[in-house]
């Protein structure tokens, strides 16, 4: 493999500590390296006046699966000027909030993001989920199975059978190459199936006779008990709601005094996803306001809880979520087209459309609660920047997302701009804000951060030698001043040149290389466990369409390049 | 001594069947047996051992005779064809796996051609409306657990989909559905008296092509509002008590045929029954359910929309993706007479298109990719007979309810042989060739 040496860039690495200081960075075999392990033969990649991270993680995103491809089936007016030739590398593209497979691993390459995880994998749908991770070149992908509403998981848990629970666990994400075990509205989804909900952690859950409360406990401690590289990820209930923080709190609340335990540097029992959506006060969408101090105030303090934000962007975009009531909620609310699915045994999904539109308060307030959460974060390497994508906005927002959490004067123009900029300022903090983010305090937020809570750290997310070598360079000088911030949305928008595992991917923002995408899953060893076989053989006999034999995903087509991070549990 | 296959994919039709087992003979060439299939998906499986089937590709000569070539010959003609044309249709994909619909879509990308499925004459219409309107829907086990309200509308699986009803919507006991057939009340609405019909606790005999009319009394009967005596030849007694029946239910689930998709109306029917499943979750659950016909359609719609953006009549002529059926769908195509190439596989439109359209298709240079000798094949120039998907090869296929399942081999091909992907790698690498693109 060839050898690279990126010479005199402004090097930002939580992982080593390195705030802007001018350092070189060696690649080798697809590692990062010590300078003096690189031949004089070693490429040389000028990065003087420029900034060198490590490539991007993505905690969060519905980028391959069923749902986003019904996003794309149903919404034609998507692909309305985005579509993409051919070029070079590149294949044909489509779409702006669900792009097409390729386009989508060729806008994250660009931006200097070489790792993703698609958010919420319905088990039965794994080897459609895993096809289109084939078909995005480039990013290293996992994907996360949902259990929050799996009537394996509620039945071991009225019984409070943890030990059964973690031993599906481990069948399941062998059987689906998943990577995490993803919680949405837990209990609520199966209420969905006949119409109804889980509002609260308390509200019982129609026949089965558990509370979301002790899913939520239940699927924490059976997560330890494996020692899953990363920790539950959660959805919770009530999403979208005005005066929804109290659940969100509650359900916080849960994991108080848990701890971690795992062999990978995870230091955190519960990550609560797109935390934007779940952190509102009021009572209804007029005197609706921002709990996000609430909320980031409760985090901050407790150590064992990571967050990601679902930054609104003010876009046109299409919602889908494993939270089929509130999609019903949401087609109510905006009249726009409704897909939904409910899928045997596991789960459900709902699509709807949605335009968060400036002239609009509640959504100029959304967007102001999304900055809130990220810039009251005290710990960057525990609050990452999400759109939640496609949910808040597209992914490839993420540069816009950053310009205004480092710059203040980037979002007083936008404050400006809004139709009811005086409720904008009345029902949330974001105009007594003026803490402008920092590129060290972006480099914990999108990579070193995302990467620890994975279980990654040893791999990517960081420039120290041994880990995977995925570099980017920005063109960004720290040392002068930006003109004008709208210069750091460009910049993070086409990155100077990307590695991806030691492969040049993109260069002066042009992807130059279809890489070596792998696919990351977790196997997690158990004990032989002969009643939980027996429970998955009658399910499948019983309750399933399709037989046990063709549940699995298997290589050949679905997973051609897997990389399994091995979990042993039988201790 | 022979052996048992267990598992194995039915490829016949949408409800893709993966209970079926199937024995073979020892040295895995021959079907001796299938079990659990239907009576047309047992002949799928044994048909792929006739006698008289053709294994080698032919080419049309100037004599109208056939010529034997090799898929060397075969996969040269058929890029040479892809890579002259201007404007090339490439139509079927219904009848093959994913992973050759894939191939398929490479191909395309780079002869710039017009990427059609057979849901252009099935579904297409209901995907229109899916564009609309949305789609309410579940996954078959779903049905099988919890519905007890069952509506078959325009369709007749008991002759198309034989073993729907056994598997997953009227005779199955679930979860929550302990008595079967006791616990689910079945209406069709059907012109005809079909099998379906007679097993019907209602039948409403829709006046032929007035289903939208029909579709609209019954929104109307839901509020209880005023109708007329009677609607589509339907007293308005019937419907104010179907509305009942619907609305009293738990979980219900509308199916869907051609015979709503095809007939007047087309899409705008689909709007409605949409409309009317939406308004029914004002009152309870429902979904709502297009009876795909063949067994990976759906498979076909899902590998364009995540390559391409949409799900079928995609054209990719001007570099980029383009879609808009009435302009860039198959029969328009050729009945305007744009296309100057062809390229079918897995499905005959020499016998499901209108005539007009099959004329057109006999004047330009076709190629036909089929393990059977059809009416497509029959105006080809270049025919190609292939393994026999989920027969003779595997791979990806989706359900009608979109829910992915992976194909089994059986037996294998007669000698020499290819499979659909292998022969489509062969004409895109030549195509690459041609067209000097890495």
């Amino acid at each position: 493999m060839s050898e690279y040496i990126i010479k005199n860039g402004h090097v930002f690495d939580p992982v080593q500590g390195i705030k802007g200081d001018k350092a070189d960075v060696a690649i080798k075999n697809g590692k990062i390296v010590k300078d003096s392990e690189v031949s004089k033969s070693a490429k040389v990649i000028d990065a003087k006046g420029k900034t060198v991270m490590a490539g991007a993680v993505e905690i969060h995103a519905h980028i391959a699966g069923p749902k986003v491809n019904l996003g794309r089936i149903y919404r034609p007016e998507d692909k309305l000027f985005t579509c993409t030739p051919t070029h070079g590398h590149e294949r044909m593209g489509s779409g702006n909030s669900i792009p097409s497979t390729f386009k989508t691993g060729y806008e994250y390459a660009r931006m200097g993001y070489t790792t993703a995880m698609e958010a919420a994998m319905p088990p039965l749908f794994s080897r459609h989920t895993h096809e289109e991770i084939r078909d995005t070149p480039i990013i290293d992908e996992g994907a996360f199975p949902v259990f929050g509403n799996n009537w394996f998981v509620m039945e071991y848990l009225k019984n409070r059978e943890v030990e059964n629970t973690a031993a599906y666990i481990a069948w399941l994400l062998r059987a689906t190459k998943g990577y995490a075990v993803k919680v949405v509205n837990p209990g609520g989804t199966e209420a969905w199936h006949w119409g109804l909900n889980c509002l609260t952690v308390n509200d019982p859950v129609p026949y089965f006779d558990i509370t979301p409360a002790e899913i939520i406990k239940g699927l924490i401690d059976a997560n330890e008990y494996l020692g899953l590289p990363h920790s539950m990820h959660i959805h919770p209930n009530n999403l979208g709601n005005p005066g929804n923080y109290t659940t969100t709190l509650d359900t916080l609340k849960i994991a108080q005094g848990i701890k971690p335990k795992n062999k990978f540097g995870r230091e955190q029992v519960l990550h609560l996803t797109h935390t934007q959506f779940h952190s509102y006060k009021g009572t209804n969408w007029g005197d609706f306001e921002s709990g996000a101090k609430e909320v980031m105030d409760y985090i901050n303090k407790n150590k064992n809880i990571t967050v990601d934000t679902g930054n609104v962007t003010l876009d046109e975009t299409t919602t889908m979520t494993a939270d089929g009531p509130f999609e019903h909620h949401l087609t109510e609310l905006n009249h726009l087209k409704w897909a939904n699915v409910d899928v045997e045994v596991e789960t459900a999904a709902g699509v709807v459309p949605y335009i968060y539109s400036p002239n609009i308060s509640v959504c100029a307030i959304q967007w102001a609660i999304g900055l809130e959460l990220a810039l009251y974060a005290k710990d960057p390497m525990r609050c990452f920047i999400t759109t939640d994508h496609p949910n808040a906005g597209p992914f490839t927002r993420y540069p816009r997302v950053i310009k205004w959490l480092m710059s203040q004067r980037a979002r007083e123009t936008q404050i400006n701009a809004f139709k009811h900029k005086d409720k904008v300022l009345s029902q949330t903090g974001i105009g007594a804000i003026d803490r402008e983010l920092t590129l060290y305090e972006i480099a914990a937020m999108t990579r070193a951060g995302p990467a620890k809570s994975l279980g990654l750290s040893s791999m990517c997310g960081g420039l120290a030698p041994g880990m995977d070598a995925d570099v980017v360079v920005y063109n960004i000088n720290p040392e002068k001043p930006f003109e004008n911030p709208d210069q750091i949305e460009a910049a993070f928008s086409r990155a100077a040149c990307v590695f991806k595992s030691g492969v040049e991917v993109v260069k002066d923002g042009e992807i130059v290389s279809s890489g070596n995408k792998r696919t990351l899953w977790v196997n997690a060893k158990v004990n032989d466990n002969p009643q939980v076989m027996r429970d998955i053989t009658e399910k499948f006999l019983k309750y399933y369409s399709v037989t046990q034999a063709n549940y699995e995903s298997l290589g050949h087509s679905f997973v051609p390049n897997p990389y399994a991070l091995e979990v042993d549990a039988t201790q | 001594m022979s052996k048992k296959i267990t598992d194995v994919i039915c490829p016949f039709c949408g409800t893709l069947c993966d209970d079926i087992e199937v024995l073979v003979s020892d040295d895995g060439k021959k079907i001796l047996e299938v079990y659990n299939a239907c009576v047309i998906g047992t002949e799928k499986f044994m048909h792929s051992g006739a006698k008289d089937r053709i294994t080698r590709p032919r080419m049309r000569q100037a004599d109208g005779s056939w010529k034997e070539v090799s898929y060397d010959e075969a996969a040269d003609y058929a890029a040479q064809v892809l890579a002259k044309a201007k404007k090339p249709l490439m139509y079927g994909w219904s009848s093959t796996n994913c992973e050759a619909q894939s191939m398929g879509n490479e191909i395309a990308e780079v002869a710039r051609a017009c990427v059609d499925n057979t849901a252009a004459v099935c579904h297409g219409t209901t995907l229109i409306a899916v564009q609309d309107i949305g789609l309410p829907s579940c996954t078959l086990g779903e049905i099988k657990n919890r519905a007890d309200r069952v509506i078959f509308w325009g369709c007749n699986p008991a002759h198309a989909h034989p073993r729907h009803m056994s598997r997953y919507s009227i005779f199955p006991r679930g979860f929550f559905t302990v008595k079967g057939q006791m616990s689910r009340k079945l209406v069709v609405v059907d012109p005809r008296v079909t099998d379906t019909a007679r097993m019907a606790d209602v039948h409403l005999q829709v006046a032929q092509g007035q289903d939208y009319e029909l579709l609209c009394a019954l929104r109307v009967a839901l509020k209880k509002e005023w109708l007329p005596d009677t609607v589509a030849g339907v007293p308005k007694e019937k419907i104010y008590e179907v509305a009942e029946i619907l609305k009293s239910g738990r979980f219900g689930i509308i199916f869907f045929g051609m015979g709503v998709t095809q007939s007047l109306g087309k899409n705008h029917n689909i709007d409605e029954a949409i409309a009317l499943t939406k308004d029914l979750n004002e009152y309870t659950k429902y979904s709502i359910m297009p009876m795909r016909g063949h067994y990976n359609v759906t498979g076909s719609g899902e590998v364009l929309a995540w390559q391409f953006g949409f799900p079928y009549s995609v054209d990719l002529t001007r570099g980029f993706p383009r879609y808009n059926p009435g302009d860039s769908s198959s029969i328009d195509l050729l009945n305007r007479g744009e296309i100057d190439a062809a390229f079918v596989i897995g499905s005959d439109p020499g016998a499901h298109f209108p005539i007009s359209a099959v004329k057109h298709l006999a004047h330009v240079p076709l190629v036909c990719v089929d393990p059977h000798i059809t009416p497509t094949s029959g105006v080809s120039k270049l025919h190609v007979p292939v393994a026999f998907n989920g027969v003779e090869t595997g791979g990806s296929c989706y359900r009608m309810d979109n829910v992915p399942i992976d194909g089994r081999k059986v037996v294998d091909a007669p000698e020499g042989m290819l499979s659909d992907e292998e022969f489509l790698v062969m004409v895109r690498d030549r195509l690459k060739k041609i067209k000097g693109v890495a």
